[in-house]
């Protein structure tokens, strides 16, 4: 087996204040194969958005980054700006939520198609470089992409948008695709199809994706394995269909019963799941295990650390619960 | 069958010259919870803002309880608009982060000129009973949980006394987590005080839960209603069954049927002729260019407008469902 793409052990990330410091990550990993798939699957707050800026040198100035070790196709990294901006846009790109505010409404689309592109290939003409742009752009089902290249975003529908951002980001022929939230601004018909776009990348390329989304639908959709956080820490890892169907930690647990299925036959006078409590303070978290507070299988281990189990299914999860 | 708590009857609202619903009847039951689904820029929002009152009506008539909005008295208007309230996208925003708790419960009743001992005395009841004790009162709205916002917010709706609430996109933006919580208290209100409900959602899953009927809107028209789980199972429209299978599930099974529809959604402000739908229809035909179909109403209560609806397979239906 070769190397990991990316490989980030034990992922910190904080933020200093005058009175606390704000742990967002705490002790997260994330392994993504070559051409694998990965899920970063949470609620609000979980902090699965805060990996990919991390990844991409995003955070905010203050942001203390802190990792045992990282590498990214091969080489290590510590996560710093200097080096997360090397990779940006060239061998990481990104997809984020809303395609209206990732292009530039003062150009066209063609121009921006092919700045993007300036990086990564410096020696090569504007001309073909909008040629490969015109092409890409067909490809991700623009219509009448050639004449399209000559159109400015508000000219352009949200799918449209969206498919645009899709294109931008591969223009560059990255190593990793970053996608955070990418349908969420979509109407459903339209994520059908955006979907089926990234479908059928995932394909025709070898390029290695990571998709950001509080939706286990999407991720179901589009990923290998998933990684589902909770406040800040990875509670459960392992291939999509496993975890899904079969999930072991509380919270994923808990999550998956939230979900709701319109075609299953149900009770109506029966009340829908949710999960009682809230997300700790990241100011103040607790020294046990991150979810004990909510957890309905809580007992008195979980005032301390849960060990990290494996499964024999690919699957780890941090629980002092045996398996089952 | 009892009469209809509110009635739209070939409602019509336009912007200017942009006609957003054009010729839309909706019949609300009492005590039912009718979904209406749709992508955006359908009219549902348009639908939800008329039967509020933000906007009027362009043609075609409202009824609150058999009695037409339009035909009473500017005095009695006031009371039937006040029976229908709108809660919030985002309830949790609307509340000032200025005031206490207490203030903004008694502030409903204040502006209606009700603040009696024996209406504080009510809200503070129906607060208690869904979990806002009265040490609560005294909090700022940063001080209450996600949770407890929202009940205020719910309360500050309800003390309208309304029979009909519309909810707009009520789950929009909440975590699966919390969603259930608000859904399962909405249904428990709607049990105790009598009240109905217009549900605006693009979420198929939650519809396909809490709502008693269905009513699907493409292009500022109804193409398809019904009772909820026949609508969901046997989809007769076109649209409707493109819409049901986009849905993202868990359940790789259910993936292989998925329809994707070519196109994007026309421009509201210029439809398609004929049937709205036939610019993106796979089941298209040439009559469907020319000739817009009604809105045909079977007798199990089930409607649909197209030329070629899809027949149904008889299935199964697990009790559940069907009761």
């Amino acid at each position: 087996m070769t190397a990991a793409l990316l490989t980030i052990e034990d992922l910190h990330v904080s933020y200093r204040g005058r009175n606390s410091t704000a742990h967002i990550l705490d002790g997260v990993d994330v392994t993504i194969g070559r051409g694998q798939s990965v899920g970063l699957v949470g609620e609000s707050g979980s902090g699965k958005s805060t990996v990919a800026f991390a990844l991409l040198g995003l955070l905010a100035d203050n942001a203390e980054v802190s990792t045992r070790r990282a590498a990214f196709d091969g080489h290590e990294t510590s996560l710093r700006v200097e080096e997360t901006r090397a990779l940006r846009g060239t061998d990481i790109a990104m997809i984020f939520q809303d395609p209206m505010t990732a292009l530039n409404p003062m150009f066209t689309i063609g121009t921006q198609l092919v700045d993007i592109q300036r990086r990564r290939f410096p020696r090569e003409s504007r001309h073909w470089l909008w040629a490969r742009a015109a092409t890409m752009l067909a490809d991700v089902g623009v219509p009448d992409a050639a004449a399209r290249m000559n159109r400015y975003p508000h000219e352009f529908s949200g799918g449209m948008r969206q498919r645009v951002v899709i294109a931008m980001a591969l223009l560059v022929e990255p190593k990793l695709l970053i996608a955070d939230e990418p349908t969420t601004a979509l109407d459903a018909t339209i994520e059908a199809q955006v979907v089926e776009v990234l479908q059928r990348l995932r394909q025709r390329t070898s390029t290695s994706m990571l998709v950001v989304s509080h939706s286990m639908g999407l991720i179901a959709e589009l990923c290998d394995s998933v990684v589902v956080m909770y406040a800040g820490t990875v509670v459960e890892h392992g291939p999509v269909q496993v975890v899904f169907s079969r999930p072991r930690h509380p919270y994923t647990r808990a999550l998956l019963a939230c979900e709701i299925d319109p075609y299953q036959a149900f009770d109506p006078s029966q009340d829908l799941a949710t999960i009682p409590g809230t997300v700790p303070d990241p100011a103040r978290r607790p020294r046990g295990c991150i979810f004990a507070s909510r957890c309905p299988d809580r007992h008195d281990r979980c005032g301390e650390r849960p060990p990290h189990r494996q499964a024999g299914d690919a699957r780890a999860y941090s629980c002092w619960q045996e398996a089952s | 069958m009892t009469r209809p708590v509110l009635t739209l009857d070939n409602a019509v609202v336009r912007y200017d010259r942009f006609t957003a619903v054009d010729n839309v009847s909706l019949e609300l039951r009492r005590g039912e919870t009718l979904g209406l689904i749709g992508e955006s820029g359908c009219g549902k929002s348009s639908i939800a803002r008329a039967i509020v009152g933000l906007q009027p009506l362009a043609g075609g008539t409202l009824a609150v309880e058999g009695e037409t909005v339009k035909d009473a008295s500017r005095q009695r208007r006031l009371v039937l608009q006040r029976r229908i309230q709108l809660l919030f996208q985002d309830p949790v925003a609307s509340l000032s982060p200025r005031l206490t708790v207490r203030a903004l419960l008694s502030e409903p009743l204040k502006i209606r000129n009700a603040f009696t001992a024996e209406n504080w005395g009510r809200i503070v009841a129906l607060a208690e009973s869904i979990g806002l004790g009265e040490q609560l009162l005294s909090r700022y709205p940063h001080q209450l949980s996600g949770g407890q916002a929202r009940r205020v917010a719910l309360i500050r709706v309800l003390a309208a006394e309304p029979s009909i609430i519309v909810a707009d996109e009520p789950t929009a933006g909440l975590d699966i987590s919390v969603q259930g919580d608000l859904l399962n208290l909405l249904r428990a209100l709607k049990d105790r005080l009598g009240l109905s409900y217009l549900l605006i959602s693009h979420n198929l899953n939650v519809v396909g839960r809490v709502a008693d009927r269905v009513a699907v809107m493409y292009l500022g028209q109804i193409v398809e209603s019904g009772p909820t789980a026949a609508l969901f199972r046997e989809p007769a429209h076109p649209y409707t069954q493109a819409l049901l299978s986009a849905n993202l599930t868990l359940d790789p099974s259910r993936r292989h049927d998925r329809i994707v529809l070519s196109g994007e959604l026309p421009s509201p402000a210029n439809p398609p002729t004929g049937c709205r739908f036939h610019s993106r229809c796979p089941l298209v035909q040439v009559r469907c260019a020319t000739e817009a179909p009604a809105l045909r109403t079977g007798e199990d209560g089930r409607a649909v407008a197209c030329h070629f609806p899809l027949a149904a397979t008889p299935t199964v239906i697990p009790q559940a469902i069907a009761g």
